[in-house]
């Protein structure tokens, strides 16, 4: 199945957002909370600062040596017995998961919880190939009932509350009788879930660490739904981005301590699955078969610029979601693609290209509150300032849509404005007419109706601090 | 910075903010230099630190902006900047946009020369502040670029803590973005609406009557929001309420 093209509408989407109350409530409570508690997991400063800097030190040198790690990943991997699918494009990686589903007469899925799934819209690609898919992670499996997106890259239906939810499994699973009772709808989820995982022909699931020395696929979670993806059916499907290696199987307890603590403020998550070889001979458990799906989808052409590709070095724990005051006010289906928040507004535009969702790049204040929790110091404001320039100068074929947001408005605005603030003389007579004028302007014209919706109109000062400063000695040199 | 390298002068860029909307507040910050010694210069050839330009991608204009700064600031004297957005623009951002160009060399050593306001006043001149104030109850709001860009996060409060009648209450959402962004604020208006209205709830879950920051920017946002609902609080710019509270007014 073709995926639609889509375009990015922040505006308009952040608009309905904006006026639902219990959305934005359900946002609020929640990263509140996830705030908190990751400040008590890195209240201890010096920890923090030299701990995210061996992160984003392992980060950068797994990125800085890509093709020849995964070309070792690979050579790890085929030798442990694990299967290697390289795949350009979305298509291509939802075909070669199809197909080795098909030759393996495989018709149930289960999943462990995958973004980069979500990004191949496979579940959609399943169906429309006669074989269904069922999300096992908690949140997902909640998600997939009410036929949405995730809204978090960690916790899916974050923007769900627990009467929401209530009222889903009510009308969703069969013979439940309606319960807002937290433990009665997590047991009625298991119940279901515990047929989908015994009946199950294959298994889905994502990848946090590829570990190019051993050839292993590191996976954590909290609910065993990833174990039991993994282990429970004969065949086991891995899909991940290739920007997911690391070098060394050292490499991993730094990430490890810093994902979950970041992510949800946990030590370490309940589960941490390293899966390294199919079932061996003689072994009682573990898939027959284990594949792994890289997807390139773009991610090469952002590798391509030093710059942006910062940007890869994201290991996914949502903490830039988590602290953005954009986010949580407009919650995570206002960025259309599968990635919201800070480090959504970096890869969407990037993966998607500027035309598509280069508006994103600009709903942000450039606050810095995502860079400041971010455990690999992804520079989030200044590649955003960077994509910013993109879309009006473009410099680098590595960013697709360059040069998309250019007009001749644009152009001419900040053509004037260079003009004024670059001459003394010009600013000077510019801001003595704006003193004497400026507060004139009626509150109707395009940029201060915006301004004024909330706020009343700013007063232009009669004098200036230059002249001022002027008036009361302040020397000029 | 040792009490041995106290300049006897400084400059005092004064941002473009300040030049048109709040110019009492940049001849506060200059005054509050001056009492205490030192010869403060006003280059009159200084515009704007070029930030509008660069955060929305004009990288050339930026810098042709950038560089009259350059140019109107030659000495070695220390440039003290009553913004903490414009100070972290010209702080961490001159060096990097003028890399490779013939510029860079006096950008860097430009950058190296700017300090904001109150990080000057407590790092370098060691202030000590007389309250002649009537009882008051305030709250800070730090920038976003002041806190994080510049790292100026303690020093307004060790300041504002001084004044013995001030009461200085703790707003627990002080360190959130109030939605302004330049222009964030008219390219997503109701995002940064929805922002400054929980900006200025925040603030006047307080109880402080006023609230005081080191950037105009916010002070824009936040009592143009306030005003026109009515709070119970208005903002001031700390340069101007510091020299008020030492005047006795």
């Amino acid at each position: 199945m073709a995926v639609e093209a889509r375009k990015s509408d922040f505006t308009g989407k952040a608009h309905v957002a904006l006026n639902d109350p219990k959305l934005r409530a359900n946002f609020r409570r929640a990263m509140d909370g996830l705030m908190t508690k990751r400040a008590a997991q890195f209240a201890d400063a010096e920890e923090w600062t030299s701990l995210r800097a061996r992160g984003a030190a392992i980060r950068a040198n797994a990125l800085a040596k890509l093709p020849e790690l995964l070309e070792l990943l690979e050579a790890n991997l085929t030798r442990n017995g694990i299967k290697v699918h390289w795949a350009e494009t979305v298509a291509e990686g939802n075909a070669i998961v199809l197909d080795i589903l098909q030759k393996a007469g495989a018709k149930t899925v289960i999943k462990g919880k995958s973004m980069v799934s979500e990004e191949m819209h496979l579940n959609a690609h399943l169906e429309a190939n006669g074989i269904t898919p069922v999300e096992s992670d908690l949140g997902e499996y909640i998600i997939q009932l009410a036929g949405e997106a995730p809204s978090h890259i960690v916790m899916p239906c974050i923007h769900m509350n627990k009467v929401e939810i209530a009222e889903l499994f009510a009308d969703k699973i069969k013979n439940l009788t309606y319960t807002e009772d937290v433990d009665e709808l997590c047991a009625a989820a298991r119940a279901a879930l515990r047929g989908a995982f015994a009946g199950a022909d294959a298994g889905i699931s994502g990848v946090n660490f590829l570990v190019a020395e051993t050839g292993s696929l590191v996976l954590i979670e909290n609910e065993g739904n990833g174990r039991l993806s993994t282990t429970l059916p004969p065949l086991h499907i891995a899909v991940t981005g290739i920007e997911k290696v690391i070098e060394r199987l050292e490499d991993v307890a730094p990430l490890l301590s810093l994902l979950p603590r970041s992510a949800t403020g946990q030590i370490i998550t309940t589960y941490v699955n390293m899966i390294s070889s199919p079932r061996k001979p003689g072994e009682k458990d573990g898939p027959k078969e284990v594949h792994l799906v890289l997807l390139d989808n773009g991610r090469s052409r952002v590798y391509s610029d030093v710059q942006l590709a910062d940007t890869l070095r994201c290991i996914r724990c949502a903490a830039c979601m988590n602290h953005c005051p954009v986010y949580t006010r407009v919650g995570g289906h206002t960025y259309t693609f599968t990635y919201p928040g800070p480090i959504g507004k970096l890869l969407s535009p990037q993966l998607e290209g500027l035309d598509c969702a280069g508006d994103q790049v600009h709903a942000s204040t450039l606050c810095g509150a995502c860079a400041e929790v971010c455990p690999v110091q992804i520079p989030i404001p200044d590649l955003l300032a960077r994509l910013r320039t993109e879309a009006v100068h473009p410099t680098s074929v590595a960013v697709k849509g360059g040069g998309s947001a250019r007009s001749l408005a644009d152009s001419l605005g900040w053509g004037g404005w260079t003009a004024m603030y670059s001459s003394p003389l010009v600013y000077k007579i510019s801001t003595r007419v704006m003193g004497l004028v400026g507060n004139l302007m009626p509150a109707s014209l395009p940029m201060l109706k915006q301004w004024t919706s909330v706020r009343t109109k700013p007063k232009f000062a009669a004098k200036s601090l230059h002249q001022l400063a002027r008036e009361r000695g302040f020397s000029n040199e | 910075m040792p009490a041995a390298d106290r300049p006897d002068s400084v400059y005092f860029f004064g941002t473009c903010l300040i030049d048109m909307f709040y110019p009492e507040a940049g001849l506060a910050g200059m005054e509050l230099l001056r009492r205490e010694g030192l010869k403060v210069v006003f280059p009159q050839k200084q515009t704007c630190c070029g930030q509008p330009a660069r955060n929305n991608g004009h990288q050339d204009e930026a810098r042709a902006v950038a560089r009259l700064q350059l140019d109107a600031f030659p000495g070695d004297w220390p440039i003290v900047v009553p913004s903490g957005s414009c100070a972290g623009m010209m702080k961490t951002h001159y060096p990097e946009m003028f890399e490779g160009t013939p510029d860079h060399a006096r950008a860097v050593a430009f950058s190296a020369r700017v300090f904001e306001l109150t990080q000057f006043l407590v790092e370098v001149l060691d202030v000590k502040l007389a309250d002649k104030g009537r009882p008051v109850t305030i709250t800070w709001h730090p920038s976003c670029h002041s806190q994080r860009e510049m790292g100026v996060l303690d020093q307004p409060k060790a300041l504002l803590r001084q004044l013995s009648n001030v009461t200085l209450v703790e707003n627990p959402r002080e360190k959130e973005c109030c939605g302004f962004g330049g222009s964030f604020s008219v390219r997503q208006p109701e995002v940064s609406a929805a922002m400054v209205t929980d900006k200025v709830n925040s603030i006047e879950a307080t109880g402080a009557t006023q609230v005081v920051s080191g950037d105009c920017g916010c002070l824009m946002n936040i009592n143009g929001a306030a005003e026109k609902a009515a709070k119970p609080f208005t903002g001031r710019h700390i340069a101007e309420f510091i020299l008020e509270r030492c005047h006795g007014r």
